[in-house]
């Protein structure tokens, strides 16, 4: 991955309107409401500028249905339907007819070329314009190899994204997941990884042993997950870029639930020692691990605040699953979920305002947040079984998966993964080649 | 004198002769004798009778004591109508001293994965642990936590739910 972000050189900006009149902005702390209207013509490139990757020409095309379909996913914006504007012709850098974008009710535009360069690298360019207020918002230009197309159309996605919203965009990201197949009583479960609109998927485990629970460190290169190699379930390090694994820790017993601290220099995670779970914090460094919890009940599922000064969990010490927080060392444990029902796998917010949890209540399975402080539960999904939040590297979509209930025959059931605002709208299906469980968000991909 | 030498001698000729070609003749027959002899009227073998699994196997264990113990939802504790079960696994495991097993803890689909992995792991210590206060050697017992990830019994129902939440002696 850092090979190929060296590739893309030279970031400038276009020459920026002032943006002292601002017209446009995107609410998304209300919910998709009233999307906004955007149009997403072809970026502008030449049949005849031909690449490895296609020509310039296929791939504008691509780059504008990339975005488009990144815009549309987020559930706050609304592309036009190009039908509307495949004979609105624009001169390529040029300033737009406003009127005619008026005429068709896009509200935003966005335009962009593909050309060739001498050293066979590719470079784009895009100008996200208000059409109603006729200025341009931003533009930036890319210098990459043209394989990398894909992953411009997404970077290009999170700046209109953070234009519009003000806020950080999350198309630049991976999903790290667990791919399922087969019948239910033996389920073979593989690493899967993919870019967030479900491109560039791989596999990374062949399915051999079970494994479960991946999450990514923040720098993105390595994935900490639970594996049942040898049929001892331990916690191990994948490298994405070398393909490496490495148990963390030699321990007696079961280790579980792992998660990386913000800063990528520790994972926190469970150990079962006589049939009793807590709550250890291992410096990668050192390899040195510290108990955090002594308790005679469970203690999982451990959390870092992007702080790294507290650790949310999950314990059943007061007699049913529920959430608890305590500061890094272990001191200081609070309760923090209070609701009818059970609580666990909480997952503290890269913002730090919220903790998004699985709750079970009545037969059913839910995802919701609360403050840090235990106020303020909102549930946002509810199905026969939905667990495992992920959070948006920006804070303000979740991922999770829902499972289906079967029947005697193993008919139904299934494993996919969805998508929710923290709005409680805007749920949609992500689709896998298989089906999934235990997703993991990705930091932005810098 | 000579010719009853020579009546003699033509008798011990012709008996030559003669048993020459009985030689030749019990050669020749032989064969089809020899058949006849070798296919005498069969007594049938006793078929082999399966007297049941061998002892110390999984099958044997299976039979005999059952293989696994059942919890309440979101429990570990062992019930009261499963203790029999573990008194019978405890006095085949000191029957069979060289056996040694792994206990599964396994649990029902409605719980989240990372805590029914505690769960699991609950519920095959506290299998292990009953066992052990009944006299088994706890060496002789490893356990393992699988959590939902391998439930017996399809069906998201309670009837299935219970078949799942278990305990399970597994022979290596």
């Amino acid at each position: 991955m850092k090979k190929l972000l060296s590739l893309l050189v030279g970031l400038t900006l276009i020459a920026l309107a002032t943006p002292a009149a601002a017209v446009l902005r995107v609410d998304i702390t209300r919910g998709n409401v009233d999307p906004l209207p955007i149009a997403v013509p072809d970026f502008a490139g030449k049949a005849a500028e031909l690449t490895q990757d296609g020509s310039t020409e296929e791939i504008g095309r691509n780059i504008a249905a990339v975005i488009t379909n990144n815009l549309a996913r987020s559930g706050l914006f609304r592309p036009v339907d190009p039908k509307a504007f495949i004979r609105i012709k624009e001169v390529p850098g040029g300033r737009p007819g406003f009127g005619n974008w008026r005429a068709i009710g896009a509200q935003a535009l966005v335009t962009g070329q593909v050309q060739l360069q001498n050293d066979g690298r590719i470079r784009v360019e895009y100008r996200l314009w208000d059409v109603l207020g006729e200025s341009q918002m931003s533009g930036l230009q890319y210098y990459s190899a043209p394989r990398t197309w894909r992953q411009i159309a997404h970077m290009i996605s999170d700046a209109i994204y953070k234009r519009l919203t003000g806020e950080d965009g999350y198309f630049n990201t991976r999903i790290v997941y667990i791919s399922e197949s087969g019948p239910n009583q033996k389920r073979i479960k593989r690493l899967a990884l993919m870019d967030q609109d479900g491109y560039n998927h791989r596999f990374l485990t062949d399915g051999k042993d079970l494994v479960l629970t991946p999450r990514f460190s923040p720098n993105m290169q390595e994935i900490t997950y639970l594996a049942y190699y040898n049929d001892r379930p331990r916690v191990y390090l994948y490298n994405i870029d070398s393909g490496k694994q490495e148990v963390l820790g030699d321990f007696p017993g079961m280790t579980f639930a792992p998660r990386f601290s913000p800063d990528g220099n520790k994972v926190i995670m469970s150990l079962a020692q006589r049939g009793n779970s807590d709550i250890y914090e291992m410096d990668l460094r050192t390899r040195r691990s510290t108990r955090l919890t002594f308790d005679p009940n469970i203690d999982t599922s451990p959390s870092y605040s992007p702080d790294s000064r507290q650790i949310v969990f999950n314990s059943d010490r007061g007699g049913t699953r529920q959430l608890y927080t305590m500061d890094a060392d272990g001191k200081n444990v609070k309760r923090i979920s209070f609701g009818q029902g059970r609580y666990s796998t909480p997952v503290w917010s890269p913002r730090g305002d919220l903790i998004a949890f699985t709750k079970q209540a009545n037969g059913r399975f839910y995802i919701g947040v609360l403050k840090p402080d235990g106020k303020g539960e909102r549930l946002l999904s509810e199905s026969y079984l939905d667990e495992g939040p992920t959070w948006s590297p920006n804070g303000r979509v979740l991922i999770f998966f829902r499972q289906a209930p079967y029947d005697r025959y193993g008919r139904g059931g299934g494993s996919s993964l969805w998508s929710v605002d923290l709005t409680g709208y805007n749920l949609r299906r992500v689709v896998t080649p298989l089906d999934a469980s235990d997703p993991a968000w990705s930091p932005l991909i810098q | 004198m000579l010719h009853r030498s020579l009546a003699l001698k033509m008798i011990v000729m012709g008996a030559a002769a003669l048993l020459i070609a009985a030689c030749a003749n019990t050669q020749k027959a032989k064969e089809p004798e020899v058949q006849q002899q070798a296919a005498p009227a069969p007594t049938p073998p006793a078929p082999p009778v399966e007297t049941g699994p061998t002892p110390g196997t999984q099958e044997h264990l299976n039979k005999v004591a059952g293989d696994r113990v059942f919890f309440d939802f979101d429990k570990y504790d062992i019930r009261p109508d499963q203790e029999a079960t573990l008194r019978a696994q405890a006095q085949w495991l000191q029957s069979y001293p060289s056996v040694n097993v792994t206990v599964e803890g396994h649990c029902d689909e409605r719980g989240t994965r990372e805590y029914n992995l505690a769960l699991g792991e609950r519920r095959a210590n506290a299998t292990k642990n009953f066992l052990v206060a009944l006299g088994v050697d706890a060496a002789r017992i490893e356990t393992i936590s699988y959590g939902k990830e391998r439930p017996a019994v399809l069906g998201s129902d309670e009837e299935a739910w219970a078949q799942n939440r278990r305990g399970v002696m597994v022979v290596k």
